[in-house]
């Protein structure tokens, strides 16, 4: 049996000192977690991580927007391709979309857009995935709207043989329009769009 | 708890699969908490309805059966109804139903003829039952409204309302009929309010099963319009059919056609206007003006507090102004800050059978204005006089083309610059007249100009100018005919 007179005085205050930083460490903590529940979540960037495409690198004609003068630009671009038809197709809006992602983007798209699935309907029918972040980001106006899906229709069909319309989904879901303008709930006349894309080019003003 | 909650589950199952019916008899609860209305059941030749349903949107409710005891809870206040029997107890006071407390899967229910005397017992406060209609107020809820006619030509009936309105309304020619549902409405004193004319003589109000409706009789096909957030209704003679576009499409018949209806997977538009039958007299040049967007949908954002709906609705207001201003008459789809859907603002442009359809945009980006006329989608085709909803517009292209023309010929004389080309925006495809959409940009990259009278109204001016450029080439074009 040892008495509290037996435990050394250097000891005991030893003991009450750590005792005390305990204590204020644990206070100290959970001030610190009241705080950090506080505070907003960092904005988590929902960009997938991209599978690896396997395949030769092709080139391939990429019709980009322009927001100032409001008009497409065919750029050449080598990307690679799988084989598949389909997955080709994604792989093209994919790589068309990371142009608009780009920071210097000439028509920005909002963090996080994507290009879910390209489903090839034989005969002639392509339908575009998009995500949510995709339609709900993307900034509103009947030319801004217009651009992004005269864009993305151009550079499918251009690239894929085939195709004369083209619908465009948001989340795999029919949605009214993409911001507000530009509608959703047809099918795209890929020769239509062609002579839209030829009526902004002309720069009528 | 668990069991009060499975309870009410199963109540609101039997409510979702009990979707209403045109026979099935309801009454409808007007409160400050909740307007709803709810469907009742018939019983030993009496009418029933479920009290826990009629309590629960007005406070916090519970239930629970013991046997063939139901006892609820309405907030602090407690009542136990026995099935089969008529003696109930509420706040610890025994007195009877008029008929007996009937217990069904869990659900009490009592019969509506009670409600008068059973309602102020756990609300605390009176309520009014128009028991013939099935129609129930709790507390000082009514919305009243007046009718006044105005003598203008041709006459109008303008019916201001205490709340704002939301009507069903149904045409027919020489009676309009709106069917309030979800408002507390009472009539203004007079069931029936006569206006000692010809165009529109009557208004009648009547109530049954649970709504409220306002006929309005004339003896030309009417049509409402809403202006004042919903507060004000506007009912006057339909406009009468407008002569061809200057560009006639390539088919008689298609020109001819009726106006094409929305899919009919949309939902019913709340102002079917009737299609003009009367093509005998002189057709006044009709323009449709629909200012984009409005009420829960802001448009563009177009700065932190400047939304695309309001500057649409000004610039609207100064085009309708001037186009009067040249002796155009003008029909606009929306004049408040109210919600309508593309299929709604399509359906009442083609009901109108205008001249000409002009809606209104407003953009931060770029300069000047951009004119659309409408990117026809794939697929879709029109037959004979049936005219498909999605490429309604295919026939009228070159008609809109050629208006689009007009419209920016006057624009580049006023030196605002002006880019053309098509557009996928509805509802362009959808209209059956010839159609433009004006996108309205700063003429430098000052927003706030956007909101400058003067550069509004250079705009207004000039695009009024455009379409009575287009009215008078229609009119020589008819001499000519």
């Amino acid at each position: 049996m040892i008495s509290p007179s037996m435990i050394p005085r250097h000891l005991v205050i030893a003991i009450g000192a750590m005792v005390l930083v305990v204590l204020f460490m644990g206070i100290y903590g959970w001030h610190m977690r009241g705080r950090a529940s506080e505070l907003p979540p960092a904005l988590a960037d929902t960009r997938p991580v991209a599978a690896p495409v396997a395949g030769p690198t092709e080139q391939v004609t990429l019709y980009v927007a322009y927001d100032n003068p409001g008009i497409l630009r065919p750029q050449s671009a080598r990307i690679p391709l799988p084989s598949g038809r389909q997955q080709r197709a994604e792989e093209l809006l994919r790589a068309l979309v990371n142009v608009y992602l780009d920071n210097s983007s000439p028509h920005p798209l909002p963090r996080g857009a994507e290009v879910r699935n390209v489903y090839l309907v034989p005969p002639d029918l392509a339908v575009v995935d998009t995500d949510s972040a995709f339609a709900d980001g993307h900034r509103s106006g009947i030319l801004e709207e217009e651009l992004t899906v005269a864009s993305l229709v151009e550079t499918l069909a251009a690239n894929t043989s085939g195709i004369t319309r083209v619908k465009i989904l948001v989340d795999g879901k029919e949605r009214d329009t993409l911001a507000g303008h530009a509608d959703l709930t047809t099918f795209y006349d890929v020769d239509a769009v062609k002579k839209l894309i030829e009526q902004m080019q002309s720069g009528q003003r | 708890m668990h069991w009060n909650r499975s309870l009410l589950a199963v109540v609101l199952v039997l409510l979702v699969s009990n979707a209403p019916s045109a026979d099935e008899k309801r009454i409808s609860i007007y409160s400050t908490a909740a307007n709803y209305s709810l469907p009742l059941i018939e019983r030993n030749g009496g009418d029933y309805v479920g009290l826990l349903e009629i309590l629960d949107p007005l406070g916090s409710v519970s239930a629970r059966n013991d046997g063939p005891h139901w006892k609820i809870r309405y907030n602090n206040i407690e009542g136990e109804f026995t099935s089969g029997k008529s003696r109930m107890r509420i706040r610890g006071k025994d007195s009877d139903l008029p008929a007996n407390f009937l217990l069904e899967r869990g659900r009490g229910l009592v019969p509506v003829s009670s409600l008068s005397t059973l309602l102020p017992r756990f609300l605390g406060g009176p309520v009014t039952f128009h028991e013939s209609a099935r129609r129930l107020f709790v507390g000082s809820v009514a919305t009243q409204f007046s009718a006044e006619l105005s003598k203008t030509n041709p006459p109008r009936l303008i019916m201001n309302f205490t709340s704002p309105v939301n009507p069903t309304i149904a045409t027919e020619p020489g009676k309009l009929r709106m069917v309030f549902i979800r408002e507390p409405l009472l009539p203004p004193g007079a069931q029936t309010l006569n206006f000692a004319d010809q165009t529109i003589s009557s208004a009648t109000f009547a109530e049954n099963n649970g709504t409220a409706d306002i006929t309005v009789v004339g003896d030309a096909s009417l049509m409402a319009t809403f202006s004042n957030d919903g507060r004000t209704i506007t009912i006057a003679p339909a406009p009468q059919r407008p002569a061809p576009p200057a560009a006639p499409p390539p088919s008689v018949a298609v020109q001819s056609a009726p106006p094409p209806m929305p899919p009919p997977a949309v939902s019913t538009p709340p102002v079917i206007a009737p299609p003009n039958a009367n093509t005998n007299h002189q057709a006044p040049y009709l323009v449709v003006l629909d200012a984009s967007h409005g009420g829960d949908e802001r448009g563009a954002a177009l700065t932190d507090k400047l939304a695309e709906k309001d500057v649409t609705l000004a610039i609207t207001r100064r085009l309708k102004q001037e186009l009067e201003n040249r002796g155009v008459s003008v029909l606009m789809l929306r004049d408040a800050d109210a919600t309508l859907s593309l299929d709604q603002r399509a359906a009442l442009a083609n009901n109108s059978r205008p001249a000409i359809f002009v809606t209104l945009h407003a953009s931060s980006q770029g300069n000047g204005v951009r004119l659309y006329t409408a990117l026809i989608p794939a697929g879709g085709e029109n037959r004979g006089n049936f005219l498909d909803w999605d490429t309604a517009q295919s026939s009228f292209l070159p008609a809109s083309q050629n208006a689009l023309a007009l419209v920016a010929n006057e624009l580049q004389k006023k030196q605002i610059a002006v880019r053309t080309m098509s557009a996928p925006l509805r509802p362009l495809n959808n209209i059956s007249a010839p159609a433009l959409a004006l996108e309205v940009a700063p003429s430098d990259k000052d927003i706030a100009q956007l909101l400058l009278p003067d550069y509004q109204q250079t705009i207004a001016g000039a695009v009024a100018s455009g379409v009575a450029a287009l009215r008078d080439k229609t009119a020589q074009a008819g001499t000519q005919r």
